[in-house]
């Protein structure tokens, strides 16, 4: 359990803030602080530690820019608040290619052209090294025809499970071939 | 004519120059600036329609711990110029829409800040307000012209005359919803206030040019240009929400001043942008055809009525591709507006052409209908040989090759018949055509300075994912006659030469053409062999302009739809576009601009729609959770292909826009495919399953 304290009390009564200590490991490298319970975990990589590879699009879980690899699976980092995970591995794009060599979906964005802003693109990398990962173990999705088959990374399968990750841009039909190329079916 | 130059990195697959940034998340948005010990504002929004300020209690915000600034009208700093009344941000009581700034907070976390702007108290002395655009609104007024500087009504021979003695007539109300232009990236910047510097005001913002940027601030604040550096390295998407600032800017930057020294960080909540940001007005759209037993039009006109803000006028010049698109003799225009309690309308990706390219070529698909011509044929039948509007001729005009290839690609004479059903689905396929001007802008300078072995060029110039990092190299290697890695080109800063707004696909146009002129120059100065430090600089106004030809990218979507039977679930599984453009500079960055406007499209036909409530005045639909855009599960095979066009009049790259044809169009060519599988003429945007499931068997 994190330890939490109460900050300075405002006027009136009115607390400005509770902070929590909390422990994260992100990219790699254990990080402790303190944090305001009401901080995000969005938040916290962007603004506490200067980590701006998740991006925020909507802060609501609406759009899927913020999207890192927590404990290694896809997680909405603006929907987490940083207090709830203390002690969390998490990923972000950045540390995807932490030992300066792109991860094989970065490079498959690339090779494809599947971003133009780039605002999307962080959240769509981790989403789709989420998804190569919930294929390998056989999740379904609403696209799959059988249920308890392996699936395929048909344009279907991959289109449906990117659904989460808006791109203004409409990189839609460049992003599914990048997925796909990353997880070696074209 | 101009001088084309000779293609070697123009024309050639290249990959993003801040690619790699990119897929790491590296590349640095105005907000993500790293500065030292940044302060966080968060705005406070009216919550009437109109009215007045009666008081305004900011004690609550001001007692909590680790709050900075609060700043309202009261205690504001009184601006240089409110002339432009969106800009004029805490200067009155008076509240012109729901969503309008009236305060703002800074403290020293976002989460204290959001805390502390909750806990302003305002009241207001409500009025009742008129937020609801209708066709017969009393209101209605002629702008004096039309954005882009368009007349606002044009009018040739007798419409009249000619429909009531015509064969064949079209005469439907047609209407697009509001749109919410929602690059990913919100409305963002980072100000710094340093009065102790040269240089005291500095703008890590988000916008598509940094110059524009740093004159609107200029002119609002009194300023002078060499005080002020905007900077801008990459945008997280605009659409033209960016291409002019809006008030959050001016926010940002009072906020800033009243806390010199320290960095202030203010980006728009995504529901903060449908009401400060920008949205292209709904529009009512009356179109008139006549036509002979053959189809060549005799008449053509279209009415149309929209909406501006009280505070601030803008007129999307809607009825402006009516004007140039087809033949006919007789011809009418116009433009009525409404000024309405409203938030400010402004550019939106092709602002008159996307919405402009809807009524007229889903009533050319009901006039083909009606005639029993193919809908193809007839937009060939009705080509002009010259531009019905200027009378000038086409630099290049392949229309008609653009209908015939996508049709062949398409697969479109073996379309199957109307009404067509496989399974649960009925299928249908649409053509529509599509257009964009071909523009270049005034001012734009850029530097070329051999530095180090290298070339390098610098210019102001935006890319929001556009590939300027990457085109722009490409042209000045080619000018230059160099390597292309031996380029570099640096954009996104006032420290570079001015550049004009990344807007009206005019940016490649604009900016190559400066530094074409400055490369020739450079070249004739120093040869083939210049010293380190050698610089030259040039203006796009050096450059060779054509004035004796109308120049316009063309093109034609073609779109399939299937309609479930039983639910009414609507499918685009094909979209096909081909597009006249002159010579593609980057073929990569090129095909993902087409494909993204298509994309565009094809959300303004299915989903996007801006549900007002007129009852308060504001967007229902004030998120992404209720603003539906495409996601990648509603995109099937959608292509984008170009004809080899070269036009020897819009530039020494032989290079036309095109940011922003592929919206053009598209949402027609799936209006005609819904109704060639239903039979159902949806005629108000966006199609959705309500309309057409009561005619589904």
């Amino acid at each position: 359990m994190p330890a939490i304290g109460f900050g300075t009390p405002g006027a009136g009564g009115t607390a400005a803030s509770v902070d929590a200590d909390i422990t994260l490991t992100v990219d790699g490298e254990q990080q402790r602080l303190t944090v305001d319970t009401r901080t995000t975990l969005l938040d916290t990589l962007r603004e506490r530690l200067g980590n701006a590879s998740p991006k925020k699009g909507c802060d609501h879980g609406q759009c899927g820019a913020c999207t890192v690899l927590l404990d290694g699976d896809r997680a909405l980092s603006c929907l987490a608040l940083a207090v709830a995970h203390d002690g969390a591995e998490i990923t972000t794009a950045d540390g995807l290619a932490a030992g300066g060599e792109l991860h094989p979906v970065q490079q498959a964005f690339l090779d494809r052209d599947a971003f133009q802003c780039g605002y999307c693109t962080p959240g769509q990398i981790c989403s789709a090294v989420g998804v190569l990962d919930e294929v390998r173990r056989g999740w379904p999705s609403h696209a799959s025809e059988d249920l308890t088959a392996d699936p395929e990374l048909t344009h279907d399968e991959v289109a449906e499970r990117m659904s989460g990750n808006l791109c203004r841009c409409g990189a839609y039909a460049n992003i599914v071939p990048a997925v796909q190329q990353a997880g070696g079916m074209a | 004519m101009t001088e084309l130059l000779e293609p070697r990195a123009i024309g050639r697959d290249t990959v993003r120059r801040d690619g790699e940034a990119k897929v790491r998340g590296t590349a640095t948005y105005a907000i993500e600036t790293p500065v030292e010990h940044p302060a966080y504002a968060h705005p406070v929004q009216a919550t009437v329609a109109r009215g007045r300020i009666t008081a305004i209690d900011t004690s609550a915000a001001e007692a909590l711990d680790g709050v900075l600034v609060v700043l309202t009208h009261e205690n504001a700093e009184r601006l240089a110029s409110t002339d432009d009344r969106e800009f004029a941000v805490l200067q009155g009581d008076e509240v012109a829409f729901r969503g309008q700034l009236v305060g703002v907070v800074v403290a020293e976390t976002s989460e204290l800040a959001r805390q502390a702007a909750d806990a302003v108290r305002v009241t207001y002395a409500e009025q009742p307000h008129d937020s609801e655009l209708r066709v017969d609104h009393p209101d209605l007024y002629a702008p004096e012209q039309v954005n882009a500087g368009h007349p606002t009504d044009t009018a040739e021979g007798d419409v009249a005359a000619a429909v009531a003695t015509a064969a064949v007539t079209v005469e439907e109300t047609y209407s697009t919803a509001m749109y919410f232009n929602n690059p990913l990236e919100p409305h963002a910047t980072t100000a710094l206030w340093d009065p102790a510097t040269d240089v005291p005001l500095t703008l890590w913002d988000s916008t598509q040019g940094v110059h524009p940027a740093r004159a609107a601030v200029c002119e609002v604040f009194g300023l002078e240009e060499e005080r002020v550096r905007v900077v801008c390295p990459f945008v997280g998407g605009g659409f033209g929400s960016k291409g002019t600032p809006h008030a959050n800017l001016m926010l940002v930057t009072m906020a800033a001043r009243a806390l010199p020294g320290r960095p202030v960080k203010l980006a728009l909540t995504r529901q903060q942008m449908f009401a400060l940001s920008a949205y292209r007005t709904p529009t009512i759209q009356k179109i008139q055809l006549a036509a002979d037993r053959t189809g060549r039009l005799q008449a053509l006109a279209l009415d149309v009525v929209e909406q501006t803000s009280r505070i601030k006028e803008f007129a999307e010049q809607t009825a402006a591709p009516a004007r140039m698109m087809y033949a006919s003799p007789n011809r009418r225009t116009t433009h009525r507006l409404a000024a309405l309690d409203v938030p400010v309308p402004s550019w939106m990706r092709a602002p008159g052409e996307c919405p402009g390219m809807f009524g007229p070529e889903v009533a050319m698909d009901e006039l083909a209908e009606r005639l029993g011509v193919d809908p193809v044929e007839l937009r060939i039948r009705n080509e002009p040989e010259v531009d019905p509007e200027t009378g000038k001729p086409w630099s290049s005009r392949n229309l008609v090759h653009c209908l015939r290839e996508g049709a062949e690609r398409f697969g479109w004479a073996e379309r199957p018949p109307a009404g067509h059903r496989e399974g649960a689905w009925l299928v249908g396929t649409g053509v529509a055509s599509s257009v964009y001007p071909t523009m270049r802008q005034a001012k734009s300078t850029a530097t070329i300075r051999f530095e180090d072995g290298r070339y390098v060029a610098e210019i102001g110039a935006a890319d929001l994912g556009t590939g300027a990092w990457t085109v722009l190299p490409q042209i000045t290697a080619d000018a230059l006659d160099v390597d292309l890695d031996d380029v570099e080109v640096r954009i996104g800063d006032t420290r570079y030469p001015v550049a004009s707004v990344a807007g009206g696909s005019s940016g490649t146009n604009t900016w190559g053409s400066a530094l074409v002129v400055a490369a020739t120059e450079f070249r004739s100065k120093f040869g083939g062999s210049p010293a380190d430090g050698d610089e030259v600089s040039g203006d796009v106004d050096q450059a060779s302009k054509d004035e004796d030809h109308s120049a316009y990218a063309f093109g034609a979507q073609f779109a399939e739809v299937r309609v479930n039977v039983a639910t009414g679930e609507l499918r685009v599984p094909r979209l096909y576009g081909v597009f006249g453009a002159g010579r593609i500079v980057n073929p990569r960055t090129a095909r993902s601009q087409l494909i993204g406007g298509m994309t565009m499209g094809l959300s303004m036909a299915l989903h996007e729609n801006g549900v007002w409530d007129p009852r308060i005045g504001q967007a229902a639909t004030h998120d992404l959770a209720e603003y539906h855009v495409t996601v990648n599960a509603d995109v099937g095979d959608i292509q984008a292909h170009w004809l080899d066009e070269h036009d020897p009049y819009v530039n020494a790259m032989g290079s036309k826009g095109i940011g922003e044809i592929g919206i053009t169009g598209t949402a027609a060519a799936v209006v005609n495919a819904v109704h060639r599988a239903t039979g159902v003429r949806v005629r108000d945007l966006p199609v959705t399953l309500d309309k057409v499931l009561a005619a589904l068997p």
